[in-house]
């Protein structure tokens, strides 16, 4: 095997290959990145779980596979010089040669390395941009705690062109919804994706216009979706379990609609923030025109902020986690956020004001927090 | 508690008679031989015969001795079988922890009906500001003899009292007066009475200081209260060195402090022979996690944190200990993140000698805020009853037909029947 590549190129390819390494890889081979020359380098990595594969264009001199450890191709390839990288095998060996550095390293048996999952049937694609924007929005509420698995994931539900993400760790709920172009126009799916994979999957594939994503039927024996864009393309296990029934959570009528600009909003909270201690909420107090942020109590330091607001229907003080309040506005990607309120201790929904660029496409649900005595 | 102050020499008494005592509105009130009086008290072939209360098992340990026990050298936190050689003929007595509580309820209510200002440090003692009741049942002296009438009229039990104007020197008054007696040390006598005290008598000092004293050839209180501060912070760290500068001249300001509220909660359980099968270790956490909780739930207090503690047949031990996202005073939650600690420690199908669980980052229940959730714990929607409502529950039985009366199906086995020794 013999090829040359500019280094750029190579060291992106690599680097976004490596993300998929296992940190402690199950069985030592699982540590290689294979790196296969036909007309194309193709770049393959996997973890049981996740599989990563890209290709770009080399000049081939000699085709050939072999298999090296990945974090120190990753390494090596990051800290070049900006040349033409060649890279070679000599017997068991490999060489890697840019400018005047060289580097040898040792192969792993190929012959061992397991071979990755096939890519399920092609279901459709969507523009990457949107794609990465709208999976941020909802990943930020998935659960973290591995105790409950099915909370970890973003819940995918594909009816025709309609595209529905949703995913919460039991004190919010974000859902985004976005078309796409199905394959087939009568398409009906759902998946349940592990939600940090499914994040750092849509941020990196968006060099390329489109993701194409494909997910296996339900049927067809273990779950999986993989996704396709700018020539990296991804496998993924579904999880396993009954995502809860998330559109029976939103509240039916609400009393209070309030409207703030988010800047100000959350550069806010974060400053009252400051002086709630752990656990401890900020209070938010709407009224006609104002809204007053509150946070501490009187054994502790104590922080109060108003600010501009507008509120139709009733009054309302309502108490939030702050950084689960900061993690909505933040996602709602609109310069007006509006407030829906049913009682203080019913959830209240997030949303950004509709505008030019549609922004009732996503909805963040939060619980709050119940103040005693 | 008493038993090295009892242990080192005695000090004269300050003199007799009823002196100057309207300074001394600190009371300490100390059961005598507590757990073994009322013993005593309820089995009268006990009666002059030493007794030793603890665990019969293999591993027992002495939790109380009468005067009769402790004269052959028998203490309390001394192993079963050691008291059993040094006292042959004394009875073993299992303890009855229901009977000692509500005893020691009926005795606080003695205390509270003399001053709301009561301390309690223990089931068989609490501290008193008797300041406010002096006007109502005269000098202290006279409040405390009251008390020992009463609880002995009430109660059948003796207690000991002693009254100085701070909780440290009225402490060592009821010991030095043990068992059946009182102690007023009145302000200007109490130099006269703490400086021929040994250094172990103050509060603070354990062997190691005590070791350190020594070679600063200091044996009495009298020699630290005549060392100078300054020598006394080098030798011994600054804050020990202040501390025992201002025992030793009879200065201790802490109040009496009616609630102090618990750091932490827990119970541990020392097994009669080591186990291995997880399914048993499993069996002692939810017993544990059960008496853990059903005392967050009985004080209002809920936990942020829970621990277990594992020790190993070889007396390694391991704590290990998980923060959860918000707190609870939940059975089944508290034994469950026991049972994960238990399973990530590492020591699965390892002879265990001791197992506990601790609920710490203690918060209030009522008053803290609750971050509400759409879901519950199991990721399903909210049902109107769950695990809260059952734990509740419990509580209403086991407050009519007592503790055990409902209880997990799992511990209702024969071996399960014993309750363990358990520490709070």
């Amino acid at each position: 095997m013999k090829f040359r590549v500019d280094r750029d190129v190579l060291a992106e390819a690599v680097a976004w290959t490596a993300r998929t390494l296992p940190v402690r890889p199950p069985v030592p081979v699982l540590a290689g990145m294979l790196l296969d020359v036909d007309e194309r380098l193709r770049l393959s990595s996997f973890d049981y779980e996740v599989s990563a594969q890209g290709s770009v264009d080399v000049d081939v001199e000699e085709p050939g596979s072999v298999l090296v450890s990945g974090r120190l191709l990753a390494e090596i390839t990051r800290s070049l010089d900006s040349q033409p990288v060649e890279i070679s095998t000599d017997g068991s060996k490999v060489t890697v040669a840019c400018g005047g550095a060289k580097f040898t390293l040792l192969t792993l048996p190929a012959e061992d390395y397991p071979s990755l999952p096939d890519m399920p049937q092609l279901s459709g694609a969507v523009g990457s941009d949107v794609f990465a924007s709208a999976v941020g929005q909802v990943a930020v509420a998935a659960g973290r705690d591995d105790t409950l698995p099915v909370l970890t994931g973003v819940r995918v539900e594909i009816e025709g062109e309609k595209v529905t993400l949703a995913s919460t760790d039991r004190y919010r709920l974000a859902v985004r919804e976005l078309t796409w172009k199905p394959q087939q126009p009568d398409i009906s799916a759902i998946a349940l994706v592990p939600a940090k994979t499914l994040a750092d999957t849509a941020k990196s594939l968006t060099s390329g216009a489109e993701v194409a994503i494909a997910l296996s039927s339900e049927t067809g024996g273990e779950g999986m979706i993989g996704f396709e864009g700018g020539g990296r393309r991804t496998t993924t296990r579904l999880l396993d379990g009954e995502f809860p029934k998330f559109r029976a959570l939103f509240p039916n009528e609400t009393n209070s609609l309030a409207e703030v600009q988010t800047g100000p909003f959350a550069e806010a909270v974060k400053r009252v923030a400051l002086v709630a201690e752990r656990n401890t909420p900020v209070r938010l107090a709407f009224s006609q025109g104002e809204l007053v942020l509150e946070a501490g109590t009187g054994d502790e330091a104590q922080a109060v902020e108003s600010m501009e607001a507008t509120l139709e229907g009733d009054d309302i003080k309502i108490a939030f986690n702050p950084q689960f309040l900061l993690d909505g506005l933040a996602a709602i990607d609109s310069d007006v956020a509006r407030l829906h309120f049913t009682t203080s201790t019913k959830p209240a929904v997030i949303t950004g004001k509709p505008g030019d660029d549609g922004g009732a496409d996503y909805r963040y649900l939060l619980m709050p927090v119940r103040l005693n005595a | 508690m008493s038993r090295r102050q009892l242990d080192r020499g005695s000090p004269h008494l300050p003199g007799e008679g009823p002196g100057d005592d309207a300074g001394c509105t600190i009371l300490h009130v100390d059961m005598d031989a507590f757990f073994a009086s009322v013993e005593e008290r309820d089995q009268p072939e006990l009666r002059g015969r030493p007794v030793i209360v603890g665990g019969a098992g293999a591993r027992g340990v002495v939790s109380a001795a009468n005067y009769a026990a402790r004269a052959f050298g028998v203490h309390s936190a001394m192993p079963m079988s050691r008291a059993r050689r040094l006292c042959p003929q004394a009875a073993v007595v299992s303890p009855s922890h229901g009977k000692y509580g509500e005893v020691s309820a009926a005795v606080m209510q003695v205390l509270q009906s003399v001053t709301p200002e009561v301390e309690p440090l223990a089931l068989d003692e609490a501290f008193l500001d008797v300041s406010g009741a002096v006007r109502r049942l005269g000098p202290p002296g006279e409040i405390a003899a009251l008390i020992r009438q009463r609880v002995h009229a009430e109660q059948e039990l003796t207690c000991s009292v002693g009254a100085a104007s701070t909780k440290f020197v009225a402490k060592l008054a009821s010991t030095h007066c043990k068992p059946d007696g009182m102690l007023v040390v009145p302000d200007d006598r109490v130099v006269e009475f703490l400086h021929p005290l040994p250094c172990g008598a103050l509060w603070g000092v354990g062997d190691r200081t005590e070791e350190a004293l020594k070679r600063l050839g200091l044996r009495t209180v009298g020699d630290i209260a005549h060392t100078p501060e300054a020598v006394l912070r080098r030798e011994l760290g600054q804050a020990l060195g202040a501390h025992l500068a201002a025992l030793a001249w009879g200065r201790d300001p802490r109040p009496v402090v009616t609630s102090t509220p618990d750091k932490s909660i827990g119970h541990e359980t020392t097994f009669d022979r080591d186990i291995a099968d997880p399914e048993m270790i499993r069996r002692a956490l939810l017993r544990l996690s059960e008496s853990t909780a059903a005392r967050l739930r009985a004080t209002g207090q809920a936990c942020r944190t829970v621990s277990v503690k594992l020790r190993r047949a070889d007396f390694t031990t391991f704590t290990r200990s998980r923060t959860l996202p918000e707190p609870t005073d939940g059975t089944q939650k508290i034994y469950a993140t026991a049972c994960a600690l238990y399973e990530a420690a590492g020591v699965e199908r390892q002879r265990l000698r001791l197992v506990g669980v601790r609920a710490e980052n203690l918060t209030d229940a009522a008053t803290a805020p609750h971050q509400m959730t759409f879901l519950d714990e199991h990721g399903q929607a909210q049902r109107e009853t769950g695990w809260t409502e059952a734990d509740r529950a419990i509580d209403r039985v086991a407050r009519k037909f007592g503790r055990g009366a409902v209880r997990p199906a799992s511990l209702v086995r024969p071996e399960a029947d014993a309750e363990p020794p358990s520490t709070p």
